[in-house]
């Protein structure tokens, strides 16, 4: 087994205890709720769009360390980012975590990918993955669309 | 029958007292293949001792066929040790007749069995059904089925402010439209004991029936459902240590010959035709279909292995080591033990300041303790502590000091992890 240190890095024991931006975005172009059925957790993503470009990003909820810092640091990395550069940093984020293959990115996306690596860590963890992604899939059904009443479930989305 | 089992009891013989959970370890291979495991899960379900595992593997070497069908000598052996396995249950209730007792996957399907066959044939639309705000999933969801089904009524009573069942808010919700009480024995998120005894009075009063759920308290408690005078009792079997995939509800005799099925198919019939099909009586009339034969026969095993452990020396050593696991955890600063009334029995559900029960159960796993984190299958309960869940540490046999203070050490390595 690895250490636990790999799973519960300095970044996101800090991101877990201060996440940033944890806030509700007063009138937020889109907003949408995910839930992760194992453990009941909830987050609410909001996004404020102008254009096409994420002006500002902003999550609440109550979850662990993990979903919480990944939710944090989702929020920092998409700040200023294009709808079509978070859907491939999902998709690449989603990659690595699943034990995917990883597309390769850009710079400078790339660089920006890499602030997810601490992370990654959950990859040896089947049951934790959802927490890293939680936040994400909630961001995805903002993205398409969804109101404040969307919830989508983490129940399938992610293997096993 | 071939060999009665096949656990070696030499290692129990040398015991004083005859129960010490680091020689019983012995018996549950699971411990030899994992040696550094501290298990503290049996309440989401327990290990399986050797003569369960070597007693459902030899059924099926020397012994299998299938049950009540064939006229040759094989299926005739294997039918006997299905209803042996039956016989053993009863005993193990002490219900008054093997017929009363059903066997079933498990708890969830025996829930749903009343719900689904005795409900529609007996309660009418405003009838209540009357649960309490410590029960799993399992016991509220079915009746929920029900009511949308037929327009019942679902009422709930409430915890007293240590979390235990309000007993007298339980009676002010009993009344003459009450039909059915559905409650726990022992909560399995909290461990709580409900005095089910005093229950079943205040219920029978009022002419209502009584279905006890009694997954966590049949691995713990010595069950006398004629002393406790219930009309349905529901366990399974993997809480007992024996196999996944079979448990039992016993019914009183007279509800269950009134209760029409609730699956149709093999098995539960008497004649058919196309015109019309005679039921069988009790218990098979409720098992349509192949049954789980040879997971009947592990659950007789299991018991087996239970009542020569002794239930009273069960009771003796959860009582003690939960008194322990009490006092233990309640020196963790910032560890708030979720309330569980006035007796709890077996489990240990907390809640660690600061630390998402995910994260507690995360670093837990790293120590090799095994806990559960989450709702437990019991979110009203969770959202009556105004929790989103918990960390879950419950006993079995095979638990003895030092894996309390292992959960201790370890819990306090989260702290550490965690703390600000």
């Amino acid at each position: 087994m690895m250490d636990l240190r790999e799973l519960y890095q300095d970044i996101i024991l800090d991101h877990g205890r201060h996440p940033r931006n944890f806030r509700a975005i007063e009138q937020p172009t889109h907003v949408a709720q995910g839930y992760n059925p194992l453990c009941g957790d909830r987050v609410t993503v909001y996004l404020s769009l102008d254009g096409d470009r994420i002006a500002d990003v902003a999550f609440q909820g109550r979850g662990c360390a993990i979903s919480t810092a990944a939710a944090s640091l989702m929020t920092e990395v998409l700040k200023g980012k294009t709808v079509e550069e978070a859907r491939v940093l999902f998709a690449q984020f989603h990659a690595r975590v699943t034990g995917g293959e990883p597309e390769e990115l850009p710079e400078p996306l790339a660089e920006e990918a890499e602030r997810l690596e601490p992370l990654t860590g959950v990859k040896a963890y089947p049951a934790r993955v959802k927490c890293a992604t939680l936040s994400w899939h909630a961001l995805e059904a903002a993205l398409k669309g969804g109101g404040a009443g969307t919830t989508v479930k983490t129940e399938w989305q992610d293997g096993p | 029958m071939a060999t009665a089992s096949l656990r070696t009891v030499n290692s129990r013989e040398s015991l004083p007292g005859g129960f010490d959970p680091r020689m019983l370890r012995r018996e549950f291979p699971i411990f030899a293949n994992n040696p550094d495991l501290v298990f503290l899960d049996s309440g989401a379900s327990a290990q399986k001792p050797a003569s369960v595992i070597d007693r459902v593997a030899d059924y099926y070497r020397t012994d299998y066929a299938n049950v009540h069908r064939g006229v040759y000598r094989l299926s005739a052996r294997s039918t006997e040790l299905f209803e042996e396995a039956r016989v053993k249950v009863r005993r193990f209730l002490n219900a008054a007749d093997p017929r009363e007792i059903v066997f079933v996957r498990n708890t969830t399907e025996a829930i749903n069995l009343v719900a689904q066959s005795w409900g529609p044939a007996f309660l009418k639309p405003g009838d209540e059904v009357l649960i309490s705000v410590l029960e799993h999933h399992s016991n509220i969801v079915p009746w929920q089925l029900l009511r949308d089904r037929i327009g019942i009524r679902l009422v709930v009573a409430p915890l007293d402010a240590t979390g235990g069942l309000d007993v007298a808010g339980f009676e002010a919700r009993l009344s003459s439209r009450t039909r059915l009480v559905a409650i726990t024995h022992v909560a399995n998120a909290t461990g709580a004991v409900v005095p089910v005894e005093t229950i079943v009075q205040l219920a029978h009063r009022q002419g209502a029936k009584v279905l006890i759920d009694g997954s966590q308290a049949a691995p713990r408690l010595p069950v006398d459902v004629q002393a406790l005078g219930c009309d349905f009792y529901a366990l399974t079997g993997h809480k007992v240590y024996g196999p996944t995939g079979i448990g039992a509800l016993y019914g009183r005799w007279e509800l269950l010959s009134a209760m029409p099925p609730w699956q149709g198919g093999g098995e539960m019939i008497l004649n058919v035709t196309f015109e019309k099909t005679e039921y069988q009586e009790p218990p098979h009339r409720f098992e349509a279909g192949t049954p789980d034969i040879s997971g009947a026969i592990g659950l007789g095993a299991a018991i087996d292995f239970i009542e020569e452990l002794g239930r009273d020396n069960i009771l003796d050593h959860e009582e003690a080591l939960t008194g322990y696991g009490v006092d233990r955890l309640s020196h963790i600063p910032g560890l708030r033990l979720l309330g569980a009334g006035q007796r709890r029995l077996g489990i240990l559900s907390f809640d660690l300041e600061g630390v998402h029960p995910h994260d507690v159960a995360q670093i837990l796993d790293q120590h090799h303790v095994a806990v559960r984190a989450g709702h437990h299958c019991a979110q009203p309960l969770m959202e009556w502590f105004g929790l989103s869940g918990t960390t879950r540490a419950s006993l079995g046999v095979y638990n003895d000091e030092r894996d309390i203070d292992r959960l201790a050490e370890a819990i306090e390595a989260a702290r550490e992890m965690f703390g600000r």
